[in-house]
């Protein structure tokens, strides 16, 4: 078992597995559903006060983990944008045949346009592969955090979660 | 000479709930601060804020800032800008320079002091380089003034300031070339780390800065890791190309006007350092002067908002605009609120520093 989290910064698959924001493989391979990084006992519900769903449960105390019950989850988005630690994402391994789809927060400037091809990279910033953008949205009620979506080849389908910083003025 | 029944001494998220509270009861408030604007820290924090929805979660910093405005305006609540209270006495006289030229007395019936907090530094060669400044400095450089302070940064310290700066400071433009922390562990929120560290920036625990060089400015630096007994280990040290170091290394309240004022401290390193005692409705050892927010001990901005509330309530009840029977309902409501926070493995160790403050007024 390998914990990463409070010396490298990032958490470790081992880490992400042991909590309940993290679907099991079976789940994470079925269709398009969220997947939330989040280890630490921290006082935080937006995830769960924004789910139209019911999908993700934190409750009473406020620091509890959160909790998703995947068969409620229907992959809208609304808690990537609503969640102030940026750490959940909703991962698609059905979305071709080859290729996942990923959405993820990303607040910096220049945004990437659709039909860029772009870096992806792991937990640590590492390159891993290439992938393409299909969407990037900005509704009022994300609050100034777009959400982008990226196709990548399906056999990185659970290293990848970010893309590389795009270089250029925003 | 003024005088007012509440002067409230700093105009942040503490003192400007304390103000809005105190007003909303009846009271006549006067909130003083030292800037050209008011809101505290808060214009400086553009990341979404934790908590639930009553603090406000997923709401950036600078947008709460903005409706403790537009309350304060609707109160039509006196705010002195760009005045500095220099002095506090036991008998709640202040004195206050304005728009650093003009000097005056105010004397108020109660006083809430809310001043926040100054940042900790730390020495090493080079530094008082240019280029070597706060990491709360830098915030308000690239998130107030839009000036990037440089290109490659080493931060130094990852507790929450250290690791939201470092993400403001790559949102900005610029390179963050590595976090170190002396700590075996990183200080700050796992979620933070996590959003930095997908940016490819490297985090060092038991790392520290062992100097800075550079004929003007910093042209460069050197991290040393340390051993168990956080001494630094010959032959670990690392260059680092960089232009600008911001230290992150906590916050000690900004108490001073509590001293001068006579009111009682206890060292809570926990804390901040040391924090003026006071009760569960925020009112010092000096009767009628109240603390809220960091000076009280260094949290949060939703913490120091309920306590700003609470300060204000109780300053207001204490006047006679709030009978005793609602006093009470309204504190116990806003301390089940600060309660909320202040638990889990980060907050606890708050809760118990803050129970302790206040067991030292027999008041657990
Ligand atoms: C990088 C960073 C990130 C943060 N992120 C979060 C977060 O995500 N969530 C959260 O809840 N909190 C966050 N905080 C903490 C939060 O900003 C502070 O806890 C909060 O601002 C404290 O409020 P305050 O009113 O006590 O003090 P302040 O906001 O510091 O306000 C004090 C005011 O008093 C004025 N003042 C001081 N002395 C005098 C004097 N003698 N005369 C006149 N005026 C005076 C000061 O100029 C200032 O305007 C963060 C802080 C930092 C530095
Ligand atoms: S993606 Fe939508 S349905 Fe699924 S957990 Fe998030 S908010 Fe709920
Ligand atoms: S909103 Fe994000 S940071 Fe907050 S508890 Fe939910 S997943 Fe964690």
């Amino acid at each position: 078992m390998t914990d990463t989290l409070k010396t490298l910064g990032y958490p470790s698959l081992d880490e992400l597995k042991s909590t309940p924001g993290y679907p099991g493989e079976d789940i994470q391979k079925k269709g398009p559903v969220a997947i939330i990084e989040c280890i630490e006992e921290i006082p935080c519900n937006p995830c769960e006060t924004s789910c139209p769903a019911g999908a993700i449960k934190v409750g009473d105390p406020i620091t509890n983990l959160p909790r998703l019950i995947a068969n409620k989850c229907r992959g809208c988005g609304r808690c990537v944008a609503a969640c102030p630690g940026l750490a959940i994402y909703i991962k698609d391994y059905t979305y071709s045949a080859e290729k996942a789809l990923i959405t993820f927060p990303y607040e910096y400037f220049p945004l990437p346009q659709k039909g860029d091809r772009v870096i992806a990279v792991n937990r640590r910033g590492k390159p891993v592969c290439e992938g393409e953008i299909m969407e990037v949205k900005l509704l009022g009620s994300y609050n100034k955090t777009p959400l982008v979506s990226m196709a990548y080849p399906r056999e990185f389908f659970e290293e990848v979660v970010s893309i590389k910083r795009l270089e250029g003025e925003g | 000479m003024i005088k007012t029944e509440i002067a409230v001494i700093g105009g942040g998220p503490a003192g400007l709930c304390a103000a809005i509270e105190g007003t909303k009861a009846g009271a006549k408030v006067l909130v003083i601060d030292e800037n050209s604007k008011p809101g505290g820290q808060l214009f400086k924090q553009i990341h979404k804020f934790f908590g639930s929805r009553e603090h406000q979660a997923g709401v950036r910093g600078f947008q709460i800032g903005e409706k403790l405005l537009e309350q304060s305006r609707e109160l039509e609540i006196e705010v002195w800008l760009n005045s500095e209270v220099c002095g506090l006495d036991s008998d709640k006289n202040l004195w206050v320079v304005r728009d650093k030229k003009e000097s005056i007395k105010v004397i108020a019936e109660r006083v809430i002091i809310a001043t926040g907090a100054v940042e900790n530094s730390i020495y090493f060669p080079g530094w008082d380089l240019p280029g070597v400044m706060g990491a709360g400095a830098a915030q308000t450089m690239i998130n107030i003034n839009r000036v990037l302070p440089g290109k490659k940064v080493l931060m130094v310290g990852s507790g929450n300031v250290g690791v939201i700066v470092s993400y403001q400071l790559l949102q900005a433009g610029a390179e963050v070339v590595a976090v170190v922390d002396a700590a075996p562990k990183l200080g700050g929120y796992g979620v933070h780390t996590a959003k930095v560290c997908r940016a490819g920036v490297p985090f060092y625990t038991s790392h520290t800065i062992l100097k800075a060089w550079g004929s003007e400015c910093v042209e460069g630096a050197v991290i040393v890791r340390l051993d168990n007994s956080w001494n630094p280990v010959t032959g670990s040290e690392k260059f680092l190309d960089v232009d600008t170091i911001c230290i992150a290394t906590g916050l000690t309240p900004l108490s001073e006007l509590a001293w001068m004022a006579g009111c009682k401290f206890e060292f809570i390193p926990e804390l901040g350092g040391h924090v003026p005692l006071h009760d569960r409705f925020m009112e010092t050892t000096v009767s009628g002067i109240y603390v809220a927010g960091d000076i009280s001990g260094i949290e949060e901005a939703s913490t120091a908002m309920d306590e700003g509330r609470i300060a204000g309530v109780n300053a207001a009840a204490s006047l006679g605009y709030i009978d005793d029977d609602k006093r009470k309902k309204m504190t116990e409501k806003l301390w089940k609120r600060l309660n909320s926070l202040r638990c889990g493995p980060f907050g606890e160790k708050r809760k118990s520093s803050k129970d302790r403050l206040l067991t030292f007024r027999g008041e657990a």
